[in-house]
């Protein structure tokens, strides 16, 4: 059971072409995987892929968790920049998978869209409308809406892009604490040094596909070219 | 002043004007946020020449009641728009453009090519414009507005969450087993009865107006969802009943001045917007 994600041989893309080929890994339950790479190299397409918004083009994806039980922190749309909504409306919108065909939220969906804030500390920020916040209250915003739809595996696609320093360093933290926490981590990233501190395990897409731990990470071909690129 | 209001009020005919037009306003602000959020600011100028186009073809074919034909057509033009939501090759704008231009001018042209009036320029002007359908309304026609009207309200009430949460991140939504396709699909619809509702009051070109002013203003003064929605119908209802009793004492079109009234309302909330933003 403690094996959530497991993808076989998956070949990503769009109907007009594969995007990546023979991508195999394994997501256990508390792991903090780090999946990296270069832009195109089809970092997204495994996103959309894991999320059931793009379906596989040959290989399998099975495990115990299903698409719909992912916490989901996307890049954040033009849309959201100028959306007219209170934090507290867009923090309960996660739950809304729970309601299923029932109209409106429930007490236990309300209490459970509270404590998240409180465990995230933007409790303050209620009655804040979303497009007045800082970039990290943003993210803060979004990854309890991801936790309100998930208790156990979150999916983070590049949560830092965009942020000072200051605040990024505040986001892996909080993400740091989650996965200690119990919660499985896997984070879409480019931040090689934030791989190194953080990561259990890291995929990396591109010509040769790796998976492993770090430490084997470290070892590997893939590894030490894209740390030198760093250096 | 008075006088005039109460003599006219004496008139069924003034009532029906003024209930449709309220609940016309009314239905179509509802969407108006999420339209305008979506950059689909223009999809009522779109879906209205649509309508435009299939209200010729109806008049060509000699459609007794050319709802008939309107309706499905305008819902489909609809549903081919939002069908996508964000994740189209071609933009919203541009789709809409496309077709409304498009819709326009096949209209038009059938419009010319069988004249069922001889006054072809005349028909045309009243159908953008909207004409004086609204003080020629029966009863029928002010019963089937309110029943649409009130399925309009229920099924966004019902809805109104998943909406939300469509609007605001259709992938995510998608992502966590809500069905964005689905509900893509219902708000398409809803916006395409209410606007070959509207066309009735205001013409096809005005009807724009009423999708997005009171959501623009409304966004100006309010930071929620849940408070936008609410104050935009509110302002759009209100708006509306003034535009019509000042077209009925000021003798002035109603689609135009119900638009003039919103645009001023408009301006109201842009300086409240702005004396609070910086309180």
């Amino acid at each position: 059971m403690s094996e959530q994600i497991i993808c076989k041989n998956v070949t990503l893309g769009y109907e007009d072409g594969a995007v990546a080929e023979n991508i195999s890994f394994k997501v256990n339950k508390g792991d903090y995987l780090f999946v990296l790479g270069e832009n195109g190299s089809g970092k997204s397409t495994l996103v959309k892929t894991l999320l059931g918004l793009t379906p596989v083009l040959k290989g399998e994806i099975s495990g115990s968790v299903s698409h719909k039980e992912i916490g989901y922190l996307p890049q954040q749309t033009a849309i959201q920049r100028d959306f007219p909504a209170s934090v507290w409306e867009i923090v309960l919108s996660g739950c809304l998978s729970k309601c299923g065909l029932r109209p409106f939220y429930n007490r236990a969906e309300k209490a459970l869209a509270k404590s998240t804030m409180e465990r995230l500390g933007i409790t303050n920020l209620e009655k804040r409308c979303y497009r007045d916040l800082s970039g990290g209250q943003q993210q803060r915003v979004l990854l309890a809406r991801a936790l309100c739809a998930t208790g156990s595996i979150l999916l983070l696609d590049e949560p830092v892009t965009g942020l000072d320093p200051m605040a990024a360093a505040d986001m892996y933290a909080l993400i740091e604490d989650l996965n200690k926490n119990g919660i499985t981590v896997i984070m879409i990233s480019h931040d090689m040094e934030a791989a190194e501190k953080y990561a259990s395990h890291i995929l990396h897409l591109g010509d040769n596909v790796f998976y492993g731990t770090k430490e084997e990470y470290m070892q590997s071909d893939a590894g030490r070219r894209f740390l030198n690129v760093k250096e | 002043m008075l006088d005039k209001l109460q003599m006219y009020f004496q008139y069924s005919l003034v009532w029906y004007a003024l209930i449709v037009g309220v609940l016309i306003a009314l239905c179509s602000s509802l969407l108006g946020v999420t339209l305008v959020l979506k950059r689909f600011s223009f999809i009522g100028d779109g879906l209205s020449h649509v309508a435009f186009g299939a209200m010729a073809i109806a008049s060509v074919l000699n459609f007794t009641n050319k709802m008939l034909l309107v309706l499905p057509l305008t819902i489909i033009a609809a549903v081919l728009l939002l069908r996508t939501g964000q994740n189209t090759k071609i933009k919203g704008d541009a789709a809409i453009a496309m077709i409304s231009v498009g819709a326009l001018a096949f209209g038009y042209l059938l419009m010319n090519v069988f004249p069922s009036n001889a006054n072809v320029s005349g028909d045309v002007c009243s159908t953008l414009f909207g004409s004086t359908a609204i003080i020629t309304l029966n009863k029928n026609d002010v019963f089937l507005c309110m029943a649409l009207s009130a399925v309009v309200l229920a099924v966004f009430f019902i809805f109104y969450n998943k909406i939300f949460a469509v609007t605001f991140d259709e992938n995510f939504a998608q992502a966590t087993g809500t069905n964005a396709r689905l509900y893509n699909l219902i708000i398409a619809v809803i916006i395409a009865v209410i606007i070959v509702l509207a066309m009735n009051l205001v013409g096809s070109l005005l009807i724009s107006a009423l999708v997005i002013f009171p959501a623009l203003s409304a966004m100006r003064v309010f930071k929620s969802f849940g408070a936008v929605t609410v104050c935009s119908a509110v302002m759009s209802a209100v708006c509306a009943f003034f535009g019509i009793i000042t077209s009925i004492l000021a003798n002035t079109p109603i689609g135009s001045t119900i638009v003039a009234v919103d645009v001023l309302a408009f301006a109201l909330c842009c300086l409240i917007g702005h004396f609070t933003a910086k309180a």
